[in-house]
């Protein structure tokens, strides 16, 4: 009679306005470890679920673009807590999703959360950064204001299962847009372990929801879907992504496709969704 | 209307009872001594000095008076943790420092209030809901520099300056000591602090929480101390940066001392901030703008709005008004929650201001004080209005620093920005009007470095704060309030 | 602004006949209506919402603490407007404003009842001349929309059923719509119908929505002849909230000055605590003073409010937090 205890499995579901519903198509498909393990029947989203999700998005985008800089940065900053409390369950997912050993796990996940810190304390610089007072020629007080897009489509990262997927969903968000994502196909697990942590960290429903399922699937839905107004396109190859961007120019969405210069430092993700909205105001007794 | 019951007797006014924060949090200790490389040590030559709660004129603690040796001696720990520790440091891992304080001074909020307003005399609810939550948010705006400068807009990879060595004043203490260190740390430097002889308590509290945020020894040093403290850091050929935050004298001291040297320097100095009333202000918010602006902490503010100048189309309905509403503000016991005006600093500042007060009595202007009682101990002074001030009366040029206010007159738009600027200070100044324009065309011309619109004694860490001319140069908070602690 | 006492029409008639609006009388007292209302200050949103938070933070404990629970309970109009009301629920109203806690009669009765024009006689009935007065509204309550003819014939019956006050609402389309004139003729009118009924003008405020607003309609109000102005039906999603009050209490400070009148002021809609009840109470001490610290000039219009009152002034004498269910539920 064996003494080990029985395990109580994980469900690993999708994040759909601050709840955690399965797919309403009731499917799910099997996530394997880069090694072929067994790792979860993650739920298989559909176009039903995207809809949903941009509904949720649309609906807390302009309350979080509302709520102040600094709020928005505490939100993130509590998300680096969590992450850090719980980064040896994110490490053994991401080594499991991966195929790499724990040690290498361990400083993906430490770089992932530092990337949580960076955004954190950009929301109350971007004004700063990327707006300010314009001198022009006349009698008028003139500054340019970053603000969001709205609500932003993240394809993510295939293979990079939990780096290039914060950097992906934070950016926007620290902008103050909201955000939907498609998780990696066959790597989605540790994705949905950090919509998990979303919930204990004071985000409000709805600013970042969580979709898995098959790429292929679901990708033309939330590029072509007109309430969405900024689409990254990080996890879809060179051809799926000219595809997606032409479909996307219907609504003249706003198109993010990784490049060359993208370093650590680029600030290249956080411009992609910001407008700029320029007031004047006449200056006279 | 019928009378109602017998109930309804005696409920023609609301008289609010003590409520009192309790200070048991507080924890202070008999005696403290100077925080350098890491941890607290004996001052060498076992000097010191006490600290006092201003209300009650009761010795809070025993605390250390660093010598030219002891600040030698933390220089050095500034140096050496500079050059071995905190410039090796990456921008990601100052942040998370930054970080952590910043949560620390949150979850020690409490007690951090409690001491601020027990060393400083100021209402409890000002600690509680401005002092510590800015000193907060103020860690945690630079924490999120830390690792950005090359979007500081200062060109790429920009270089911290040194070791810097800070003076900061009494008014705010742990605020100033938050804007002081959060920037220099953010961009790489290694601080010296001195607080302010009358409120060392909140800085060493601090220090405390920089031993629990694991910071490195020797990256922040805290030496109380008077003047001589000040001196010996500002002469010491191993500091390669000051900043100062005090009065337009010692400013004036500090730049001559530091004017042969390569030393990088700060100043923010004093000020008679000009409170300008146009006829279509907002009136009832105005008011409030302007007793906020000189009775906010007791008008030991250097942006105080000390000079009400009102459109004389106003002027009586205004000051009327002002008059009603002083005599409804709360003067008395700081760790009461209803208190809406504190104790006077010391002793010495009491004495500036009843002296200052004198003059304008004899210069002619017409005085109003509150009616409120006062307590028998402890350092106190009633909210006070002057009107019919001239422009040449000296409570309309000196710096008074506590809770009087100057109202002058004006005609146009034009005189009202003259009048202003007709000083040599230039730090903050209000503008109240609905007109927009008109108050942009005001803020265009004043010579200051805050402006505030319909509103007053506003602050946050995003936003650079800093004076013009007299009131010294440099900015904190903000963006630009990196330059000052970076090599560019 | 003047400081004269401030009389707008001189018309010794204020009959059901309002002149039309394009005789050379109305049009003029439009402009001087426009003229008064124009010359007021306006208001800072961000000024007036952080002084309303400033005062909010106000600590108000023990004995002052259980003044005020015992002031507000005197201020409360229990009320009941639902399309479902019944004499039995009548009943139990007035059963309760006469007698908030049975068990101890050292509670004071609240201030009023308030209910729809049809059920005033059944309250009356059972208030009678306790000292508690029968509050009904009237004038087409909550949206105001029907011809000036029905309303006042709304009011009227509402007095001859034994109402002792009468809470209106004003037509707010005639005031966005810039027909202050109208506005202010309606008020009027009603005042002449309510006899010696006393008159609550409802600005219904979430309607109005700016704070320029509230302070515009609070005066025109009062220049109309209210007794009170009140915040809102509670019928709408927006109701009291501190800055309107704030607003308020500002608008009838002022108005005593200029006038020598004194007018109350009634807020209504979303005031479920004594945490709530107290604010209230803090700004009308620090803003208008305190003789509108009276049920003569101060009402809580509310149904809720009652038991957390009553659940807070046990808690003080026990010194234990209480079940709800100590008290009535109606």
């Amino acid at each position: 009679m064996s003494d080990e205890r029985l395990d109580v499995r994980k469900t690993y579901k999708l994040l759909i306005n601050g709840a955690f519903p399965r797919s309403e198509s009731g499917r799910s498909y099997e996530v394997t470890s880069e090694a072929g393990e067994f790792l979860a029947n993650a739920a298989q989203g559909s176009r039903k679920d995207l809809r949903d999700a941009v509904v949720a998005a649309r609906g807390a985008q302009a309350k979080w673009w509302a709520s102040s800089a600094y709020n928005r940065g505490q939100v993130i900053y509590r998300l680096a807590e969590m992450a850090e409390s719980r980064r040896a369950e994110l490490a053994e997912h991401v080594a499991l999703a991966e195929g790499i050993s724990t040690k290498k796990a361990e400083r993906v996940v430490g770089r992932a959360i530092d990337r949580m810190v960076w955004y954190a304390g950009w929301t109350d610089k971007i004004a700063q950064v990327f707006g300010g007072a314009n001198p022009v020629a006349g009698p008028f007080f003139n500054f340019s204001l970053p603000t969001p897009s709205g609500v932003v489509g993240v394809i993510a990262s295939q293979d990079s299962s939990l780096e290039a997927f914060v950097d992906a969903v934070l950016a926007p968000i620290a902008a103050g847009n909201t955000v939907v994502a498609i998780a990696s196909e066959r790597r989605p697990t540790p994705a949905v372990l950090l919509g998990e942590m979303t919930a204990t960290s004071d985000f409000p429903a709805g600013v970042l929801n969580i979709v898995t399922g098959f790429t292929a699937e679901l990708a033309s839905t939330l590029a072509t879907h007109e309430d969405v107004d900024g689409i990254d396109l990080a996890g879809v190859d060179t051809d799926a992504a000219d595809e997606l961007s032409a479909a996307g120019a219907a609504s003249i969405k706003r198109v993010f496709r990784p490049r060359d210069i993208d370093t650590a430092s680029s600030t290249r993700r956080l411009r992609a969704f910001l407008e700029t909205s320029t007031v004047w105001h006449t200056i006279g007794q | 209307m019928t009378d109602n019951t017998v109930a309804n007797s005696n409920l023609g006014s609301l008289e609010y009872d003590p409520a009192p924060e309790s200070a048991s949090i507080a924890r202070i200790k008999t005696s403290y001594g100077l925080f350098i490389d890491g941890s607290f040590t004996e001052p060498s030559a076992n000097e010191q000095f006490v600290t006092l709660n201003p209300a009650t004129e009761q010795v809070l603690a025993t605390v250390a008076q660093a010598s030219t040796s002891d600040v030698d001696r933390a220089v050095a720990a500034a140096r050496h943790a500079y050059e071995t520790v905190w410039s090796k440091t990456t921008g990601a891992e100052r942040s998370k420092y930054l970080f952590r304080i910043a949560r620390l001074i949150q979850e020690r909020a409490r007690e951090l209030a409690v001491v601020e307003t027990l060393d400083n005399g100021k209402p409890i609810r000002e600690s509680r809901d401005i002092d510590i939550p800015l000193a907060a948010a103020h860690f945690f705006y630079y924490a999120g520099w830390a690792d950005k400068l090359d979007h500081a807009g200062f060109g790429v990879n920009p270089q911290p300056i040194g070791v810097a060595g800070q003076i900061i004043p009494w008014n705010f203490p742990l605020l100033m000591a938050a804007w002081k260190l959060a920037p220099a740390l953010a961009a790489g430097n290694t601080c010296v602090l001195k607080p302010a002889e009358t409120t060392p308590l909140s800085a060493l509290l601090l220090a405390e929480i920089l031993q629990q945020a694991e910071l490195p020894p020797g990256v922040v040093n805290i030496l109380t101390g008077d003047g001589a403290t000040g001196a010996a850091l500002v002469d010491h050929p191993g500091v390669d940066k000051i900043a100062f935050t005090g009065s337009t004298d010692v400013g004036r001291l500090i730049q001559s001392r530091v004017a042969a040297s390569q030393k990088r320097l700060t100043l923010e100095l004093g000020g008679k901030g000009a409170n300008i009333v146009f006829e279509d202000a907002p009136i009832d918010e105005m008011i409030e703008g302007v007793i906020d602006g000189i009775f906010f902490n007791q008008g030991h503010v250097c942006c105080a709005g000390s000079r009400l100048l009102v459109q004389e189309s106003i002027a009586d309905e205004v000051l009327r008004r002002l008059v009603r509403r002083v005599e409804q503000l709360r003067v008395g016991d700081p760790m009461d929650k209803n208190t809406d005006v504190g104790a006077i600093n010391s002793a010495a500042q009491l004495a500036r201001i009843t002296e200052l007060t004198a003059i304008g009595e004899q210069e002619g202007a017409t005085r109003y004080s509150s009616s409120c009682e006062l307590p028998e101990k402890g350092y106190w002074f009633a909210p006070t209005i002057f009107a019919d001030v001239s422009q040449s009366h000296r409570i309309a040029r000196d710096e008074i620093f506590g809770p009087v206010l100057s109202v002058l007159t004006f005609r146009t738009p034009d005189e009202a920005v003259a009048k202003a600027n007709n000083t040599n200070y230039g730090l903050a100044c209000g503008v109240w009007s609905e007109k927009g324009s008109r108050t942009l065309w005001v803020a265009q011309r004043l010579r200051a470095g805050v402006i505030w619109a319909n509103t007053y004694n506003r602050f946050d860490p995003t936003s650079p704060f800093g004076g013009v001319r007299e009131s010294g140069f440099g900015r904190e908070g903000g963006r630009h309030g990196l330059e000052a602690y970076l090599n560019v | 602004m003047s400081t004269a006492p401030l009389r707008l029409i001189s018309r010794e008639d204020h009959g059901v006949k309002i002149p039309p609006s394009n005789t050379l009388e109305a049009v003029a007292s439009e402009t001087q209506l426009r003229a008064i209302l124009g010359s007021l200050s306006g208001v800072d949103a961000v000024g007036v919402e952080g002084r309303a938070a400033k005062l909010a933070t106000r600590s108000i404990k023990k004995s002052t603490k259980l003044r005020a629970i015992d002031l507000a309970i005197s201020m409360v109009d229990l009320t009941t407007l639902e399309g479902a009301d019944t004499p039995g629920r009548v009943s139990s109203l007035c059963a309760k404003a006469l007698r908030p806690d049975p068990r101890d009669l050292t509670v004071p009765s609240v201030a009023a009842v308030c209910v729809y024009p049809d059920l005033v006689a059944h309250a009356r009935s059972i208030v009678a001349v306790s000292g508690v007065n029968v509050a009904s509204v009237a004038t087409a309550f909550p949206s105001g929309r029907a011809s000036l003819n029905v309303k006042l014939l709304d009011v009227r019956e509402a007095v001859s059923a034994g109402a002792d006050e009468i809470d209106m609402v004003i037509d707010r389309g005639a005031f966005l719509a810039g027909r202050l004139g109208q506005v202010f003729d309606e008020i009027v009118a009603v005042k002449d119908a309510c006899g010696d009924a006393h008159l609550k003008v409802i600005l219904e405020t979430g309607e109005l929505v700016t704070y320029d607003n509230v302070r515009r309609a609070s005066w025109l109000a009062m220049l109309g002849g209210a007794d009170f102005i009140k915040t809102s039906t509670g019928k709408v999603s927006v109701n009291a909230t501190p800055p309107v009050a704030l607003v308020m209490l500002e608008a009838v400070r002022d108005f005593a000055e200029t006038s020598g009148r004194v007018v109350g002021v009634k807020v209504a809609g979303g005031i479920r605590t004594t945490k709530d009840a107290m604010k209230y109470l803090v700004l009308v001490n620090e803003t208008a003073g305190s003789t509108w610290l009276s049920p003569d000039l101060f009402r809580f219009g509310a149904s809720s409010l009652l038991n957390d009152l009553l659940m807070q002034r046990l808690k003080q004498h026990r010194g234990a937090y209480v079940r709800p269910d100590e008290f009535s539920g109606d």
